[in-house]
């Protein structure tokens, strides 16, 4: 089945989906820009499955560094889930113009660096998935966390892109918006409990679309519904609104 | 945000502080006036609640697992189900495990939970070979019996007041089948229960189930499961799927009557004086988890579990007078359940002692804490103790009666700074 590779793999998101993907057969790899952190991961998947886990340091800030980082790598995946995710303070960002930054070339400009090494590769080899966790946030910008959402809303479009581009070669781009998910991230905030889901549902739930093929997965799936509800509120009215 | 445990009474808003190693661990130690670990929030009362609670559950990595040796080391937010899925195909056990898999290591340590083979292998922390601790100072040491005593008799059992746990390491029980052979043993009354469970104390496993609203001459009637595993080779274990209990039970559902009820076709179903049984792991240690949210059929109110043991010379006298009293309230428990346990250990708070445990589940409702109030002067007049990890409302006085290393636990604790530091409401409540 070969290996996937998991970018930003010390998310608790990318754990679960790195054990999910280790649990269904493939090996892993495990990318993030300190590779000490992620030695208790590598062991407890190699525990557990019995898979191949192999570490890799990646800058996802390092944009130069990309081209050769992937060259660099011998068994070249057969799929990549991108966990990247930084969800920064939007009021220090507002503020701070290299907090600003920092969202969005996490969030966006980082990943259109790798991603665009990978999809050229999987383009030549007419074969692979690739899965970007975007989020809802992208779908509409809200005050209290608008840089976040309108990188997270880039990333989106540019999926949308890669999705049209790679469909003549057989590529599968999945798209990927979670509602609330309880991660180290969000451990903070107060979130509604039937509105939020475990790492390890999300990363379930993503498994099974990707294996299906599909293009856009909203997870929990009711973020679908609240999502349209949010979107058709007309600007008048939303621009008093906060939610 | 709303933070509850097993038991789902009471409910408090607390801050969740969550790490993914000791350095991020060490910021929220350091910063935080005082904080409680939290695991899987299995334990059943208020013994991990507190405004400020560490999230051990998803410090949950498997770290070296020696198949020879049956040795594993582990972060200790992980579950014990997930170790088992690991460890039984490749011929390993669990040397102690309580009635539910659905527990942290963390968890397990610091309540020093038991199961039924208490009689043969004592309890949990027999099983741990040593552990990482974070004290409250932010150093984090590696304890053991030998290395640092105190410190261990202080944290098994020690209801996470001493630290937070980060990793353990198990010496396992080998195996050689998923099945287990099980004899049920039906008895008519208290002293014929006693009797059973002597001429069975041979077997590695044993607990009954009793009927605890039968009255008079039925008073303290029993089924009585003892086991061992069985030597066929037979290692393909998977767990199953989960049933669950989808709302809240309405109040009315649960009472005298359809208690009475469930316990009487519960008992008579089983016709046989002694019957034997082939089951496997999961239907003979964790009945209950194959049904998810089960705590829900006790209503939106919650429930709370009452534990107490009593030492073997007054266990016959006591439980004689308890069940009496619980028979005569008629707040009855599906859930009774009873055991005889081995030799106590030397740490301060551990709950086991030579003699009978009985364990009842009773919902939350007006009147209840009354008759448990009454339950505890008759343990204290026996000489028993209440088990912390299911209790929500026992005194002071109640508890200290119950356990005379406390002021051992509490002098250690205030020594190393920890009374300060680590702190539940069950803490405040009891003054520990």
């Amino acid at each position: 089945m070969g290996y996937v590779l998991i970018v930003g793999a010390k998310s608790d998101m990318a754990k679960a989906v790195a054990r999910e993907y280790a649990k269904n057969g493939y090996d892993i790899y495990l990318a993030a820009r300190d590779t000490e952190m992620l030695k208790p991961l590598a062991k407890d998947i190699a525990i557990r499955t019995e898979c191949n886990v192999q570490l890799l340091a990646l800058d996802i800030l390092d944009f130069e560094s990309h081209q050769n980082w992937y060259a660099e790598i011998e068994e070249k995946p057969a799929g990549v889930v991108c966990a990247v995710g930084y969800l920064g303070e939007q009021t220090a960002a507002q503020e701070d113009f290299p907090e600003a930054k920092k969202i969005i070339d996490t969030n966006y400009t980082g990943i259109v660096s790798l991603f665009n090494v990978i999809a050229n590769d999987f383009e030549r080899r007419k074969e692979g998935f690739i899965v970007g966790i975007s989020s809802v946030a992208g779908e509409r910008g809200r005050k209290s966390n608008y840089i976040y959402g309108s990188a997270k809303a880039a990333f989106t479009a540019y999926l949308s892109g890669l999705r049209n581009r790679l469909y003549a070669s057989g590529v599968q781009v999945l798209t990927v918006k979670p509602g609330f998910v309880a991660t180290r991230m969000t451990a903070h905030m107060d979130l509604p409990k039937h509105l939020t889901a475990a790492p390890e549902e999300v990363a379930k739930d993503i498994f099974r679309a990707q294996q299906k093929g599909k293009d856009i997965l909203y997870t929990k799936w009711m973020w679908r519904w609240v999502m349209l509800v949010i979107r058709s509120i007309p600007e008048f009215q939303f621009k008093k609104m906060s939610i | 945000m709303k933070i509850e445990s097993w038991g789902r009474y009471p409910k408090v808003f607390g801050t969740v502080h969550r790490f993914d190693n000791e350095k991020t661990l060490h910021s929220i130690v350091s910063e935080q006036k005082a904080l409680i670990a939290y695991g899987n929030g299995r334990s059943y009362g208020d013994s991990a609640l507190n405004d400020n609670i560490v999230h051990t559950r998803p410090y949950d990595c498997l770290l070296a697992f020696d198949e020879t040796e049956g040795l594993l080391h582990v972060q200790a937010g992980v579950l014990l189900s997930e170790i088992l899925d690991v460890i039984v195909p490749k011929g390993w056990f669990l040397k102690v495990t309580p009635g539910t898999k659905l527990i942290t290591v963390g968890g397990a340590i610091a309540s020093d939970v038991h199961g039924k083979n208490h009689h043969v292998e004592g309890c949990f922390s027999e099983s741990v070979k040593s552990f990482r601790i974070m004290l409250a100072n932010g150093e984090v040491v590696t304890c053991s019996r030998e290395k640092t005593p105190e410190l261990w008799r202080a944290t098994c059992g020690g209801m996470g007041l001493t630290g937070i746990i980060l990793e353990a390491t198990l010496s396992l029980k080998k195996i050689n089948s998923q099945y287990i052979e099980q004899t049920t043993i039906k008895t008519k009354n208290l002293r014929e229960t006693f009797e059973a469970f002597e001429s069975y104390a041979h077997m590695p496993y044993s607990v009954a189930w009793i009927d605890c609203l039968a009255a008079d001459s039925e008073r303290g009637r029993c089924l009585l499961m003892a086991g061992d595993f069985k030597d066929d080779g037979d290692l393909d274990y998977h767990h199953k799927t989960q049933k669950s209990i989808p709302f809240n039970f309405p109040d009315f559902a649960l009472n005298n009557w359809s208690v009475k009820a469930f316990n009487r076709l519960y008992y008579s179903k089983v016709k046989e004086r002694v019957s034997y049984q082939i089951v496997d792991i999961d239907t003979f240690f964790y009945p209950l988890d194959a049904i998810g949210h089960w705590n829900r059929i006790y209503g939106k109110q919650g429930f709370t579990q009452y534990q107490f043991i009593l030492p073997k010379e007054t266990s016959y006298e006591g439980l004689d007078e308890i069940l009496a009293a619980i028979a005569e309230s008629g707040k009855g428990s599906f859930l009774a359940v009873l055991k005889l346990y081995g030799k106590e250990n030397a740490n301060y708070l551990s709950f086991p002692m030579e003699g009978y445990s009985l364990a009842l589940d009773f919902k939350i409702e007006k009147g209840l804490f009354k008759l448990l109030d009454r339950l505890d002067t008759i343990v204290v007049k026996y000489g028993g103790r209440i088990y912390l990890t299911k209790d929500v409302r026992v005194s002071k006085e109640v508890f200290e009666q119950g356990y005379p290393q406390i002021e051992m636990f509490r002098k250690y604790r205030k020594e190393q700074g920890m009374d300060r530091k680590f702190q539940s409401l069950q803490s405040k409540r009891v003054g520990i």
